[in-house]
């Protein structure tokens, strides 16, 4: 992997830092009025999430780290890998607990996610931002109650909670919102 | 994104802030017509320039045959000097001014730049100037607490209690690492003045001008650059810098007028560069020989015109007042 000097720096660009891939946030030159000028940076650690702030000399580099973003379908779990498969070329990857982390309640088979590849290796995934599922587990419906506010808990196929209205019924498909867990609407099936 | 890229034809800033831009360069014209000194304008493009090893130059291809490269200014400095020594008097100029690699929310590689010089003033009388002339040009925009000045050593002892005249390498890494700055291999290296240009940068400068004007004023000899250093315990150069907002507006010198003590700094920048495999550039002889033929005693300073708009209209990045910034031209 190439190595990126300081005046390469950008949002988005995946260095390495400490042996762990990092993205970069936010960019900017620091200097002061005569005098070194310094690249301040911060990043994402992609491993553990955990976001730093770095401060580099000008003319200095760091590793790329050989990170994409890669559209894949989720197959499976075997209880302790999340398998996916690249579409063009169905080879297939097994993503650990910690890559899946809080986005595995979403994943269902079939469908296509987002996942970070570090050295081919899976270390995220991200489902897109609206799904659909079906409701395994709720309270019976309440007929007419469509103009309520009301809400009620229901489980998904995929073990997830929703907060969902009181007129959805056991075995509808609803769509929802990854990015906050919200339900969005009805899916006519 | 692929509608903001359609929009990169565009200017960056809205056209009440280039009005705003435009009325500012007025008012610094009304203001130096009122108050004696002459609107000058001076060459961009430039046979030598600065060795200064923190200032990288653009260079561009003469199209004449036999003729060395030619430079875009960094600085109208020298130019300006080399007009004093001629016996122009006070003058000014609002100039653009070119530095390679310098982008960020602060910079620009391309910026404008007052710059003026006060024969007969020294570097006190000359930060009384850019205060009253700084809140001429703020009316109408915001108002200041008042003003205050303190010395490069007053900052390091208020914020890190360490003393940057005398503090060694080892001090100033610790004290680095007790402000919770991460020290990579790269920043190992760096020389004494390089740690304090991270400390200042990274640590004081961000507290400075809060609501206010702050002048820092006598910075440690081995940062004259081209001002004159004050013999003492310790050797201070008479150097100042302005901070409004943890923005630097402003650097001014109490001017060297030895043409030998300047030859010698260049000497010394040059063989800086040479250490550090940076580029080596032509000295200019120009300004040398107008030194040699005598300066008079002066102090000059250099504005930034995109800064102050910035601190003036609470602007967080460059670009907003800028019509073209860097990327979109």
């Amino acid at each position: 992997m190439a190595n990126f000097s300081t005046n390469e720096f950008k949002s988005g660009l995946k260095v390495m830092i400490d042996n762990d891939p990092c993205s970069m946030i936010d960019v900017d030159m620091v200097k002061p009025g005569k005098g070194q000028a310094f690249t301040r940076v911060k990043l994402r650690n992609l491993i553990t999430g955990r976001v730093v702030e770095r401060t580099y000399k000008s003319g200095e580099s760091l590793p790329g780290a050989d990170v994409i973003d890669t559209e894949m379908q989720y197959l499976y779990n075997d209880g302790e890998f999340w398998y996916f498969m690249d579409p063009n070329t169905f080879e297939q990857v097994g993503a650990d607990e910690k890559a899946v982390g809080d986005q595995r309640k979403w994943l269902k088979e079939q469908d296509n996610c987002e996942v970070t590849l570090w050295n081919d290796n899976p270390i995220a995934i991200a489902t897109p931002n609206f799904v659909e599922l079906r409701i395994t587990e709720t309270d019976p419906g309440l007929k007419g109650d469509t103009a309520q506010g009301g809400i009620k808990p229901a489980t998904l196929e995929t073990g997830a909670m929703v907060k969902v209205p009181l007129f959805i019924e056991v075995d509808e498909m609803i769509k929802v919102d990854t990015r906050t867990g919200e339900y969005v609407s009805r899916v006519k099936e | 994104m692929e509608t903001s890229s359609n929009n990169d034809w565009r200017p960056s800033a809205s056209f009440e802030v280039i009005q705003q831009r435009a009325e500012l360069l007025a008012r610094i014209r009304r203001y130096f017509a009122e108050n004696g000194a002459l609107e000058v304008e001076t060459p961009l493009l430039t046979s030598a320039t600065t060795p200064d090893p923190n200032i990288p130059s653009f260079s561009t291809v003469s199209g004449n045959a036999g003729e060395s490269c030619r430079y875009l200014s960094t600085s109208p400095e020298f130019a300006m000097k080399r007009l004093l020594a001629a016996g122009s008097g006070p003058i000014y100029q609002i100039c653009k001014a070119f530095r390679r690699g310098e982008q960020g929310k602060l910079h620009n590689p391309e910026f404008t730049l007052l710059e003026w010089y006060r024969p007969g003033f020294d570097h006190h009388r000359l930060m009384d100037e850019v205060a009253a002339l700084v809140m001429i040009l703020a009316e109408g925009y915001r108002t200041f607490k008042s003003e205050e000045r303190l010395t490069y050593g007053d900052c390091f002892q208020r914020y890190l209690e360490v003393d940057p005249y005398v503090a060694d390498v080892a001090r100033l890494k610790i004290c680095a690492k007790q402000q919770g700055l991460e020290i990579n291999s790269g920043l190992t290296t760096m020389d004494r003045d390089g740690w304090l240009d991270l400390l200042m940068s990274h640590c004081i400068q961000p507290n400075l001008g809060q609501g206010r004007l702050s002048f820092v004023y006598d910075y440690p000899a081995s940062q004259a650059s081209l001002a004159k250093i004050r013999p003492g315990t310790p050797p201070v150069a008479e150097r100042f810098e302005l901070f409004m907002d943890g923005v630097e507006l402003a650097n001014g010198f109490h001017e060297l007028q030895d043409a030998a003590e300047q030859r010698a700094r260049f000497e010394e920048e040059l063989q800086c560069r040479q250490e550090n495999g940076l580029e080596s550039v032509k000295i200019d002889e120009y300004l040398l020989a107008a030194l040699e033929a005598g300066l008079p005693e002066c102090a000059g300073v250099a504005m930034g015109l995109d800064r102050l708009m910035m601190v003036l209209i609470g602007a967080g990045r460059m670009k907003e007042v800028l019509t073209f910034p860097y990327d979109r031209v």
